[in-house]
């Protein structure tokens, strides 16, 4: 059965921050949701190859031709954050000093 | 007759005709939104400004005497995933509640091609997870049938406009049931395509492998003519088909008589409302009068396609949904350094239902867990697949309930997000197989609407509306209104 430090993990994984609610919450039907899911089990599919997509198509090749596409500007409107051309996100990396 | 009751092959005419404008037309369309969206609030956003425009340029280029295309100045509606220039897309999440898309989605602008004007974006589920419209952060969308159950979802928006008579046409997106399923619950018509028949450029990825834009409308013309609008190869999707595009609407007439309808039986199990059940098998008549063979068929892997279905979704949303970081584009929370903050922004902008998948996604992927749950699933899904394709070697069509339950109370599935699920279980294979699926009214029960699914192999989009066109002429259900009253209120 899953746990509640389990689901914290996942929470980490996925780059959530879960409030202690929430984390109680979720167990329970993460848990009562994951179980259903084993019923997958039941069937045996030995060596039956896995669909990831159901197109018959694989690599599809185009002409490497000059197209207009959207402006630096257009690409930068919806920024929360920017500075000049770049987008401005908070430190990545600890300040030595 | 009302305008807005009108279908809209009945609309293009009147305005070739000269009897109505554009201009009225979309004045009319937006009066009626404001009428009814107090009580049904099927629309995040509605465009008057951008639609005038619009309907006024269409008013121009009739006066000049320009041949026009087949929407010209036909009102319809947008689900909010799906991305418009200069109008925002909201996903009916609180990430993007101030996303202003800087470009259209090629179904969009084929629309703006055929002429359409569109008149605003729809309510859904956020990230179009949920079959009720009660997950969206703007509020829910009421039937307009009776206005304390849930339209469906998670395209209820676009379904309950229709319904409500706001529109005649409508966008919505099907990944698991999400066109076809609010088409039932408000006794209104969706197709979901075949998997590559539409592009998905701009729309806001949930599960890739699995979604595709789809019309909703009143009636199988305006369907066919709407999804002739949006159909075919798209440069911008590596993934639509090469296959040449064929218009559908010139062959609605075409005989269906000999055409063999296969009837699976799990789709028809205990699972299933009696109600519903009746009601669905009481159509097998008027098909079989239509010159229909019914043949009883077995599927018996069906029952495990809402496991897969909801495995291999949730994994695709969990990485699909990364992109949610604040820093291009979204929410942003402040954060000390940028784990916080991409923390904090994914806390405060997803509501719990996203959450939920994210979780269970990131779950099924990760290390340990792989093998039992997402290979498996994707094994599954190529029984599921085989089965369906075998299926179709013997039958030409097949013909299920969209949903097996009617249209439930609001509020009453919101803790026990399983059950929700659930509901998916006829139109999730569909979705798996990659195959197309079109949901029509098919009656009431105690003023509820049920609705049937006709599904066929590969491409075979003209036969369904086809096999629709001719049932929807021999059966009346199809085109009942809401009464004013909405059991509750009045629409």
């Amino acid at each position: 059965m899953l746990t509640q430090e389990e689901v914290r993990q996942v929470a980490r994984l996925a780059r959530l921050e879960l409030t202690s609610e929430e984390e109680q919450l979720f167990t329970g039907q993460i848990a009562t949701i994951v179980t259903y899911m084993g019923k997958l089990q039941e069937l045996s599919t030995g060596d039956v190859f896995p669909t990831s997509h159901v197109l018959p198509l694989q690599n599809v090749f185009r002409e490497d031709l000059v197209q207009t596409s959207l402006t630096q500007e257009a690409a930068l409107a919806n920024a929360p954050d920017r500075e000049g051309p770049f987008f401005k996100v908070p430190p990545v990396l600890e300040d030595p000093a | 007759m009302h305008l807005l009751d009108m279908t809209a092959a009945e609309l293009a005419e009147a305005l070739a005709a000269k009897t109505v404008s554009a201009v009225e037309l979309t004045r009319a369309c937006l009066e009626r939104i404001a009428a009814v969206e107090p009580k049904v609030h099927a629309f995040i956003t509605v465009c008057a400004e951008e639609a005038f425009k619009q309907a006024a340029d269409i008013d121009r280029r009739r006066l000049r005497g320009e041949p026009l295309p087949p929407l010209a100045g036909i009102p319809v509606a947008v689900k909010d995933n799906i991305c418009t220039a200069g109008i925002r897309t909201s996903c009916a999440s609180r990430m993007l509640q101030d996303f202003v898309p800087p470009y259209d989605a090629t179904v969009v602008m084929r629309l703006k091609q055929a002429g359409a004007v569109v008149v605003g974006k729809t309510n859904m589920d956020e990230f179009a997870m949920g079959s009720t419209t009660e997950y969206s952060f703007f509020g829910p969308t009421r039937n307009p049938w009776r206005h304390e159950y849930v339209p469906g979802g998670s395209s209820g928006g676009s379904a309950a406009a229709l319904a409500a008579r706001a529109v005649p046409l409508a966008l919505g997106s099907d990944t698991g049931g999400s066109v076809r399923l609010p088409a039932a619950f408000c006794g209104v018509m969706g197709l979901k395509p075949t998997y590559g028949r539409v592009s998905r450029y701009g729309l806001v990825a949930f599960a890739s492998s699995l979604e595709q834009i789809g019309p909703m409308a009143r009636s199988v013309r305006d369907l066919a003519l709407l999804y002739d609008a949006i159909g075919g190869w798209d440069d911008y999707d590596q993934t639509t088909l090469p296959a040449e595009f064929i218009p559908t609407l010139p062959g609605l007439n075409k005989e269906i008589k000999g055409l063999r309808v296969g009837v699976p039986a799990e789709y028809f199990g205990p699972g299933l409302e009696s109600a519903v059940r009746e009601k669905v098998r009481s159509r097998l008549k008027v098909l079989q009068d239509l010159g229909l063979i019914v043949e009883e068929i077995s599927l018996p892997t069906t029952e495990y396609a809402v496991a897969a279905y909801y495995v291999i979704a949730m994994a695709e949303a969990s990485s699909n949904l990364a992109r949610y970081d604040g820093v291009r584009y979204g929410h942003r929370a402040a954060g000390r350094d940028i784990l916080a903050m991409f923390t904090r922004t994914r806390q405060e902008g997803f509501g719990p239902e996203v959450k939920r998948r994210i979780m269970i996604g990131t779950y099924v992927l990760s290390a340990g867990y792989y093998d039992e749950y997402y290979r498996k699933a994707q094994e599954v899904r190529t029984l599921i697949r085989r089965e369906l394709e075998a299926a179709f070697t013997r039958c030409d069509l097949l013909l299920t309930p969209t949903a097996p339950v009617l249209p439930w109370m609001m509020g009453e599935k919101q803790r026990d997000p399983l059950t929700m699920y659930l509901a998916d279980c006829c139109t999730v294979p569909a979705n798996l197989a990659g195959l197309p699926g079109l949901s029509l009214p098919c009656g009431f029960v105690d003023g509820l609407p049920v609705g049937m699914q006709l599904l066929g192999p590969a491409l075979s989009e003209p036969l369904l509306l086809r096999v629709a066109y001719h049932y929807e002429q021999a059966a009346a259900s199809c085109h009942a209104t809401p009464p004013e009253g909405g059991g509750a209120g009045g629409i």
